[in-house]
């Protein structure tokens, strides 16, 4: 049934985040303020070189401080606990480190100051070895291993695609560009830092509390952790507290995680592990750093040909999801624009820098910067206005790309126009001044990374018409629970405030893969509005005995229910629900729903539909690059995007808005400086975030294409923001005074470099 | 619970303590500290007043703002023992007994201002020292003295909103 004429009372209204409330007075508690019953607290300690073999380790020094209760080393490690997306990675090293955020040693003490002194007293006695830092060069034949159980530096992973045939379609191309990109660490720099609390009852099952995006995944590695320690059949309760921002940086367990979980059973006390910003800085993960070879090309009307791309991605000491972004980046690579004929190889390559994790876009900002490099240049030697050049390859609803994606509802013209309309392209009455357009195609419905790609919710009422929704979602600020609510009481006739959303608890909520891939508004808004229909269904077969009217005739609206065409015919749903509550035999207003979109898994030939629907997007970008000394000002910045049904303008104006600022981040200022593997700047002072003094007018128009399979046509949002920002800008630039940069950040320097070289 | 202890269980020479008075969102305190302590710590570890945040401890994101006699300063960085004698607000202390948010906290509510949250006490009382010393003061003003208030969800736009907003409301006087 198609949604676009209906009208909706609820969805599409721009209430406030549930929780704002309470976050403006201070209230709600963040993994930094939860403080129990003899708490202890955990530190960890980390390697002092990228690449060392570690000959002794002497705790004595540290164990005898009083107030330490625990210290532990890789030896106390049990061999099987493991963490990352090969489980190659114990939380805490023995014998070899391969980077300076490897984990020696952590100790947990009554007061955080006793805990850190104790750090200082553990002697590690280290033999360093020649690190390795540069992934091209570690993917030579004589390069010294990372790991010296592997043959090779280079990560067995299976992205050797080609789809049609690449090299005819080159011969027959009219026009050909190639070039190499490269795009640098930036880190999610969430507010909030990183930490956990782990505590076991009498019985030895655990509870934690952690800053997660995947509470159900979390909750098996945990169980994975304690089958490690010896303790089987146990029950693990993952909660998580309100957190200080996610953008995929809580994707995987983690080594402080598990600590907590070591230190706390080694205690039989609860153990809490907070990060400071220095750690947050130095031992969380990355965005994957890439290097990247493109080769496009069209024929004489500009149609796309065939695109051609290499990357080399920096896979860091260790393993993690990072890891699996070609996945991602195979989709922008195969589907942004129409082309038939693709190639792609990716390599992750292990160095002795820092490893990566996702990071809102996973991959796809890397992918999309040099895609939308390349088009605006392909688009300058054919001859075609760059706009243009973009409509005639764009994107269509009833398209299947080359990967297997089915296109089933697509905005991108749309956007693209309306990013004309409100950016003026042809403005050149300013020196220094330029205009800049970049799309995105992003996942918006749902992505099967793993085996399912489902969430649960179960869904009950009281007495009163209040709703009690337990969810598998995770909100993290990105407002899942006002998207949950608004659905819920748009289907069952209520008011958002009638709605209460319980989501990051496994005692008590569904299982759920986790809030990536902007899947959250899709899945797990399906999975509530699922469970909505099947209570509103026993609502209306309730009131259809009570009315002796057929279910189909009642309708819920306005807390009411009432027979069509006959509205004097009604009820309160709370008296209603009384009545159900109340009658012999009795009648209980409860639902569950699971959700798994029919999403393909991307077989070893790496092709399928992945996602049930697509968002797309463009953004215009006006800067003024001032020649004499390289800066950008971002002048005016429009961000268009296809998000199907916009659920709560308020809350994805909010989505975009971030998204586009990070994305200015990391095509202008942003950048993890690592000097031989050894972060450099791990402070805001000199990792450079846009401030308020930054901000930039943001325009965002949204699109709504009613996707057929969204929850009220709604597609997925979390990410796209910040995909296509980098390309935009850096065509902007190029725009405005003829330089391109192809490495991110676009910095000054790198800017008077390039006007010093083409001025000769 | 155990923080107070950790010195004298160190066996290291006893830091100074130093017993200081203030004005606490209204209220008047009586409090040892000792000499080192943070405004922060002194708020959020020993006073249980967790709305203050620390988002980097070293005076670089906002977080820990709350206001000195009329002045937002970074707490994080600012020594307890230099609250002596000086009136302090946290955001503990907006809102009016009976519940109602602060124009400034409702505006912020109202206004998409809040995602995650984390930045959000230190955002209200940033722009509430603003407020009461410039009840107008304009968008180039606001993100002035919003510069040391890192978001990293919101992208600013709506906390200038929410701001400006607040200001209709009269978001300088309770
Ligand atoms: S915590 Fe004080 S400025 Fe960051
Ligand atoms: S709302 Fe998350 S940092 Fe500002």
């Amino acid at each position: 049934m198609s949604n676009t004429k209906r009208e909706f009372s609820v969805v599409g209204k721009r209430i406030p985040k549930l929780d704002a409330a309470q976050k403006a007075m201070g209230r709600a508690a963040y993994i930094q303020d939860i403080k129990l019953p003899q708490m202890l607290y955990g530190k960890i300690l980390y390697s002092k070189y990228a690449s060392a073999n570690i000959i002794k380790i002497d705790t004595s020094k540290a164990r005898a401080l009083p107030g330490v209760h625990a210290v532990l080393t890789g030896e106390d490690v049990p061999e099987k606990m493991k963490m990352g997306f090969i489980k190659d990675n114990p939380p805490i090293k023995k014998g070899k480190v391969s980077c300076f955020r490897d984990e020696v040693a952590a100790v947990a003490a009554i007061s955080p100051e006793i805990a850190k002194k104790a750090l200082d007293l553990i002697e590690v006695e280290y033999e360093e070895l020649e690190g390795i830092f540069d992934p091209e060069r570690a993917m030579e034949k004589d390069s010294p291993l990372v790991h010296d159980h592997l043959k090779s530096n280079v990560l067995k992973m299976p992205w050797d695609i080609h789809y049609g045939d690449v090299e005819k379609a080159e011969k027959e191309s009219a026009f050909v560009v190639e070039d190499r990109f490269t795009t640098t660490w930036v880190t999610h720099c969430c507010m909030g830092t990183s930490g956990a609390v782990a505590l076991f009852d009498a019985s030895e099952n655990l509870t934690i509390y952690t800053n997660t995006q995947i509470p159900s995944l979390a909750q098996k590695d945990f169980l994975e952790a304690l089958k490690a320690m010896g303790l089987k059949n146990k029950r693990v309760r993952v909660i998580k507290p309100t957190i200080g921002g996610g953008f995929g940086s809580k994707l995987d367990t983690y080594a402080y995680e598990h600590i907590a979980i070591l230190l706390a059973y080694a205690c039989r006390k609860p153990v809490k592990m907070v990060f400071d910003r220095v750690e947050e800085f130095k031992a969380t993960s990355t965005r994957q750093p890439t290097i990247i070879y493109i080769k496009q090309g069209c024929d004489k009307t500009g149609k796309l040909t065939f695109r051609d791309m290499r990357m080399v991605l920096d896979n860091g000491g260790h393993t993690s999801w990072g890891a699996t972004t070609p996945s991602v980046m195979l989709m922008p690579i195969s589907s942004l624009y129409t082309v038939k004929n693709v190639k792609y190889t990716a390599k992750c390559v292990y160095t002795n820098n820092t490893y990566s994790q996702a990071m809102r876009g996973y991959g796809n900002p890397q992918a999309t910067f040099a895609i939308e490099s390349s088009i605006d240049m392909l688009a300058e030697k054919a001859g075609i206005d760059r706009i243009e050049f973009r409509k005639i390859n764009k994107n269509h609803a009833g398209e299947e790309t080359p990967q297997g994606l089915k296109i089933t509802s697509c905005g991108l013209a749309e956007c693209i126009e309306s990013v004309e309309k409100e950016l003026d392209f042809k403005d050149k009455s300013e020196k220094g001044v330029g205009t800049g357009i970049a799309s995105l195609i992003h996942v918006g419905g749902g992505a099967r990374i793993y085996g399912s790609d489902g969430c649960g919710a179960i869904l009950k009422m009281d007495d009163y018409g209040k709703v009690d929704i337990f969810t598998g979602g995770t909100d993290m600020g990105q407002g899942l629970d006002n998207i949950t609510a608004q659905i819920v009481a748009e289907e069952l006739g209520l008011l958002a405030e009638d709605i209460n959303v319980v989501h990051s608890d496994t005692d008590i909520c569904p299982w759920d893969v986790g809030a990536h891939a902007s899947r959250s508004t899709f899945v797990a808004g399906n999975a509530a509005l699922g469970a909505a229909k099947k209570v509103k269904k026993k609502i209306q077969d309730f009131a259809s005995k009570l009315f002796e009217t057929p279910a189909e005739e009642i309708e819920l609206k306005d807390k009411m229910v009432f027979v069509t065409g006959n509205p004097e015919k009604n009820m309160p749903i709370g008296k209603l629900l009384r009545k159900a509550h109340f009658s012999p035999g009795g009648n209980m207003l409860m639902a569950e729903h699971f959700y798994d979109p029919d999403n393909q898994n991307m077989g070893k030939e790496l092709k399928g539909n992945m996602s049930m629907t697509y968002s797309f997007g463009a953004h215009g970008a006006k800067v003024k690059v001032d020649e004499e000394t390289g800066k950008v000002e971002v002048l005016e910045y429009v961000a268009a995007h296809d998000v199907g049904r916009a659920i709560n303008p308020l809350l994805l104006e909010g989505q975009v808005y971030g998204g586009v600022v990070m994305g200015l981040g990391y095509a202008l200022t942003e950048e993890v400086t690592v000097a031989n593997g050894e972060i450099m700047n791990a402070n805001f002072r000199d990792y450079k975030l846009f401030t308020a003094k930054d901000a930039v007018k943001i325009k965002a128009p949204v699109i709504e294409t009613d996707d057929k399979d969204g929850p009220f046509g709604a597609k997925g949002i979390g990410e796209p923001g910040c995909v296509p920002t980098a390309p935009a800008i850096a065509n902007a630039i190029y725009n405005a005074v003829g330089v391109r940069i192809k490495d991110l950040p676009i910095t000054p320097e790198k800017i008077l470099a390039a006007l010093k070289e083409k001025n000769g | 619970m155990y923080e107070h202890n950790t010195s004298e269980q160190l066996g290291e020479t006893l830091p100074m303590t130093t017993t200081i008075s203030f004005s606490l969102n209204g209220d008047k305190i009586s409090y040892e500290i000792k000499d080192h302590w943070t405004l922060l710590h002194l708020l959020r570890e020993e006073m249980g007043l967790i709305g203050t945040k620390e988002g980097c401890g070293n005076g670089e994101c906002g977080a820990c703002t709350v206001i000195v006699d009329k002045l937002a300063v970074n707490s994080c960085l600012y020594l307890a023992i230099e609250a002596d004698g000086t009136t302090i607000e946290t955001i503990e202390g907006l809102a009016s007994t009976d519940g109602t948010l602060h124009p400034l906290q409702q505006s912020f509510v109202d206004n998409g201002g809040i995602q995650c949250g984390f930045c959000s006490p230190g955002m209200i009382m940033s722009s509430k020292a603003l407020l009461d010393e410039n009840p107008d003061a304009n968008r180039e003003e606001i993100q002035h003295a919003l510069a040391g208030n890192i978001c990293r969800c919101t992208g600013y736009i709506p906390i200038f909103e929410s701001v400006e907003a607040a200001k209709k409301m009269g978001g300088q006087n309770e």
